[in-house]
């Protein structure tokens, strides 16, 4: 007996649409036996993961608070693979974004700046993410370099650039030694949208980058050009267009929406630049990306489910004992599954006895 | 219907393959609609029928590719149900596909090795790959990878690749499509010992006079059903195609009087070094091309068409601008997109994969050539309604037959691809067309429209540049015939001039440089 994949004669639209059902339905099932080995009840647990952040409305807010840079980084991910550019390093970019754009915050900190500062700590943060995403992106096409490596090498090198600023020259003098900058004055702030609440302006912008994204895929001719150029490199090159250039792009719209997620997640919600800004949502966009089947709607989804993993891991730890990195493990299965249950899109399995033996020699 | 049987008698008491009532349905459409079939060993049996009457599907289902909607399948008498190919392959059904499964940058031998089921080590299957190659006349280099071979060497490698399961019953799906003459009678003589060995083969091709020359027996397919089995040796070429169309074939006519007018196309001393060590240096290739003109170019494939069709197009630039000109402008240096906005069109060989993008729709493969010059893009944005009006006029001109509206490149069947690209390149109204292989895959109506097509854009004032395979068919509508050898290309001789003997010699090169002849034979 043996088990082999075999290329299917036509693709499967259903299997297409149910392909991410069946990953978070196999996900679940691998967390229950993994919760029965931690001796938890995985009944409780599944529901302290997944139904008890619904049922509140701070929590619903949290949850859109942490869907927004999923959202908006997984977006330009999405570009990137579609071209079959590998953009890894989204965290790196997104860090790159929060340095850029915390250095006005910090600059103009106490001087009474006007209402510039925040478009223009936004502005600055997306420019930082591009730029950043477009030294992979010029090693790729100038040298041939594997820009799946140096993408993921670079989120280390603006990991430690952040942690050397807010020990070194940023750090709040009233900080009582804390690795962190003074809090954001209000000018160097997003707006919340309900007064009080969580929620920010930044999900707005994260519904806007959604919008675009549907657009800019669906209805332009640079959306065609990369959707070819990844599906078909030949054609796209008879079509006239230039993979190398839309590496370029796409890693650079790609760094910019991680840059600018990177930003607004430390002028909104944590409101200062600190070492940890981040649980991973540029890795974590990633899964939200494939999860989503890089179409912007289903990423607005994905982008939001994910994000109840974080606040269902958060709470499951407080009530139940369960450790964070449950959540982590969570998100690497549920990637596993997303990427296994695609290939059954074009290949399917099957059992065959033991294989009969082929004659030797065709005469 | 009628059913004439085949001359030979069989050998055997039941059909090695039988399809009973096969059909099959895409959403309501009937690609094979109850058809009966029984192929006996010892038998070269033709599948005949226009494009898209449903011949790959059929063959397809025998293979386990596609599972038939209703009705059954007999191997040896015994109902045979088949859940994919690799069962297929253990009751030792063979298959060579009309498009190519190979993976560009593997090795022949490791692209065999993957669709081979046994378990002998890669080892001993190259040695068996080499060996099987050369007992049947097919030499190969397991080492080289497939990206650098002609397609007809690739061809060879799916040909050696069904050999090496040792199948009692062979499926070709248009094996000759992409084969020179003499590849073709070389792949006859395989195919005459094959049967001799005792072995069935179902066999598929839209060339009329070689089904004559090699089949017993014929089954005629059309729109998707069977219309007849008769003796094709009995038959005429004409009354095949009859019994496939329904009705007479056109002759193709060309205009009475075309007017030859300025230069459209001028190739001045062009020399480009190949991509790739095996690809062909071109070398002093100079040529030019009037409006009103149609230049045919001929050739054993894999002499630098290839090449020149790159640096024709703009997928490979030229490094001094002037050794092309396109309607007067020098555009060596242009790309694909700017030679398009000059007015020049492409029609490349391979259509799945360069000449559309196999997994869009035919709308957005319109896009795809159409974006760079007419209404498809405005301010960036993609007029669908433009695109879809694009596959609309392709279908209505040239007879594109398909399931839907809208559907995706591969779901179409190989000659309907074929007049969808060609369609889509010609309704452009290009000054310059530089075309390959027009009529690939294309049955014997379609190639008639396709060609007619071709003389009346001449007519209306367009330069044509036609690479083929196909030597009738350059003779045929061509007023001029060059012939490329070793990079070169020779002068062009007037049509009318050129006999098929004096072709012959010049595609072996015999009237060029002995010395080059020399050089270029040990590269
Ligand atoms: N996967 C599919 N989905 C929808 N329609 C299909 C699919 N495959 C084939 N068809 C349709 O079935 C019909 C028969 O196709 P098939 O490939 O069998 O034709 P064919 O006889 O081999 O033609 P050709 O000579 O051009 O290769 C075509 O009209 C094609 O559009
Ligand atoms: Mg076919």
């Amino acid at each position: 007996m043996q088990l082999i994949l075999e290329k299917r004669a036509e693709r499967s639209r259903t299997v297409a649409l149910a392909s991410p059902l069946i990953a978070i339905g196999l996900t679940i099932v691998t967390m229950t036996i993994l919760f029965m080995v931690l001796g938890k009840n995985p009944i409780s647990a599944l529901y302290v993961y997944f139904i008890v952040p619904l049922a509140d409305g701070y929590s619903l807010q949290e949850i859109a608070v942490k869907a927004t840079p999923l959202v908006m980084i997984a977006i330009g991910l999405s570009l990137c693979y579609l071209a079959n550019a590998w953009n890894i390093g989204a965290e790196g970019q997104f860090l790159m974004g929060a340095v850029a754009g915390s250095w006005i915050a910090v600059k103009t900190q106490g001087t009474g700046a006007g209402h510039w500062v925040l478009p223009a700590m936004l502005l600055l943060g997306a420019l930082a993410g591009a730029l950043y995403a477009l030294i992979p992106a010029i090693c790729k096409v100038r040298f041939g370099a594997s820009e799946i490596l140096t993408s993921l090498m670079l989120v280390y090198v603006a990991d430690l650039l952040l942690d050397y600023l807010v020990r070194g020259p940023w750090r709040d003098p009233q900080g009582f030694n804390f690795p962190t900058t003074a809090e954001f004055d209000p000018v160097a702030t997003v707006p919340t949208l309900i007064e009080g609440g969580r929620l920010h302006l930044g999900s707005i912008l994260a519904l806007i980058v959604v919008a675009a994204g549907a657009v800019l895929l669906g209805k332009t001719i640079k959306g065609f050009e990369i959707r070819v150029v990844g599906a078909a490199p030949r054609a796209a090159r008879f079509g006239g267009f230039n993979a190398n250039q839309l590496i370029l792009l796409t890693f650079a719209i790609s760094g910019a929406l991680s840059g600018l997620a990177g930003i607004i997640e430390v002028a909104g919600p944590v409101g200062h630049l600190q070492p940890g800004i981040s649980p991973g949502y540029g890795f974590t966009a990633i899964i939200v990306a494939f999860l989503g089947r890089l179409n912007p709607i289903g990423i607005l989804i994905a982008g939001l489910f994910l994000a109840l993993t974080f606040i269902g891991g958060e709470q499951a730890q407080i009530t139940m004992k369960i450790p964070l990195d449950v959540t982590k493990v969570f998100q690497g299965i549920l990637l596993f599954y997303v990427l296994a249950c695609d290939s059954l899109i074009l290949y399917r399995f099957r059992i065959v006895s033991s294989s009969p033996q082929v004659a030797r020699g065709a005469h | 219907m009628r059913d004439t049987t085949s001359a030979a008698p069989h050998t055997s008491a039941t059909p090695l393959l039988q399809t009973v009532g096969l059909t099959k349905r895409y959403g309501s459409f009937l690609a094979n609609d109850k058809i009966d079939l029984d192929v006996w060993p010892q038998q070269i049996h033709a599948l005949l029928g226009e494009n898209g009457a449903g011949k790959s599907t059929l063959v397809k289902a025998i293979y386990g590719l596609v599972q038939p909607s209703e009705g059954e399948l007999r191997w040896e008498g015994q109902t045979m149900v088949l859940s994919g190919p690799s069962q297929a392959r253990a009751r030792g059904i063979g298959m060579v596909f009309q498009h190519f499964s190979l993976f560009d940058n593997l090795t022949v031998a490791e692209n065999v090795a993957l669709g081979l089921d046994g378990k002998e080590s890669f080892k001993e299957m190259s040695a068996r790959l080499e060996q099987v190659s050369r007992s049947y006349g097919l030499p190969l280099d397991p080492k080289r990878e497939v990206w650098q071979l002609s397609v007809g060497e690739r061809q060879r490698i799916e040909i050696v690749r069904a050999l090496m399961q040792n199948p009692k019953f062979l499926i070709l799906d248009e094996p000759t499509a992409v084969l020179t003459p003499q590849e073709a009678d070389q792949l006859f003589v395989v195919l005459e010992r094959l049967k001799s060995e005792g072995r069935a083969i179902l066999y598929i091709s839209h060339k009329l006079e070689e089904v004559k020359r090699l089949c017993d027996t014929a089954t005629i397919l059309r729109g998707g059903k069977k219309v007849s089995t008769c003796n094709p040796k009995a038959e005429t070429a004409a009354s095949l195609a009859r019994m496939m169309v329904g009705t007479e074939i056109k002759e193709v006519k060309p205009a009475a009087s075309r007017e030859i007018t300025v230069p459209r196309l001028v190739i001045n001393d062009l020399n480009l070094d190949p991509d790739d060590a095996h690809g062909v240096h071109l070398k002093g290739i100079s040529l030019e091309l009037r409006g009103g003109e149609i230049l045919g170019i001929a050739g054993v494939a894999g002499n630098g068409q290839d090449e020149l069709f790159a640096a024709l197009s703009g997928e490979r630039l030229a490094r001094d601008p002037g050794t092309i000109v396109i309607e007067g402008i020098a555009a060596g240096h242009l790309s694909i997109s700017r030679r398009r906005k000059l007015g020049a069109a492409f029609v490349p060989e391979e259509r799945l994969g360069h000449g559309t993008a196999p997994r869009m729709r035919l709308s957005e493969n319109a896009l795809l050539t159409g974006h760079a010059a007419g209404n498809m893009v405005q301010h960036g944005f993609v007029n669908t309604a433009a695109t879809l009006n694009a596959v609309d006029r392709a279908t209505e001109t040239f007879d594109v037959r398909k399931a839907k509206r809208d559907p995706e490149a591969a779901s179409l069947s190989g000659g309907n691809l074929q007049k969808f690209i060609v369609g889509r390149e010609i309704l452009r109204n290009p000054a310059v067309l530089v075309v390959s292989q027009p009529t690939w895959g294309v049955d014997a109506g379609a190639a008639a429209v396709i060609r007619q097509a071709l003389l009346d854009l001449a007519a209306a004032g367009a330069a044509v540049l036609v690479t083929s395979q196909d030597l009738d068919e350059l003779i045929e509508i061509s007023d001029r015939i060059a012939v490329m050898f070793h990079g070169r290309l020779s002068a062009s001789l007037p049509t009318a001039s050129a006999s098929r003997e004096k072709l012959g010699l010049l595609m072996g090169g015999s009237s060029l440089e002995t010395k080059e002849q020399a050089h270029a034979a040990d590269t």
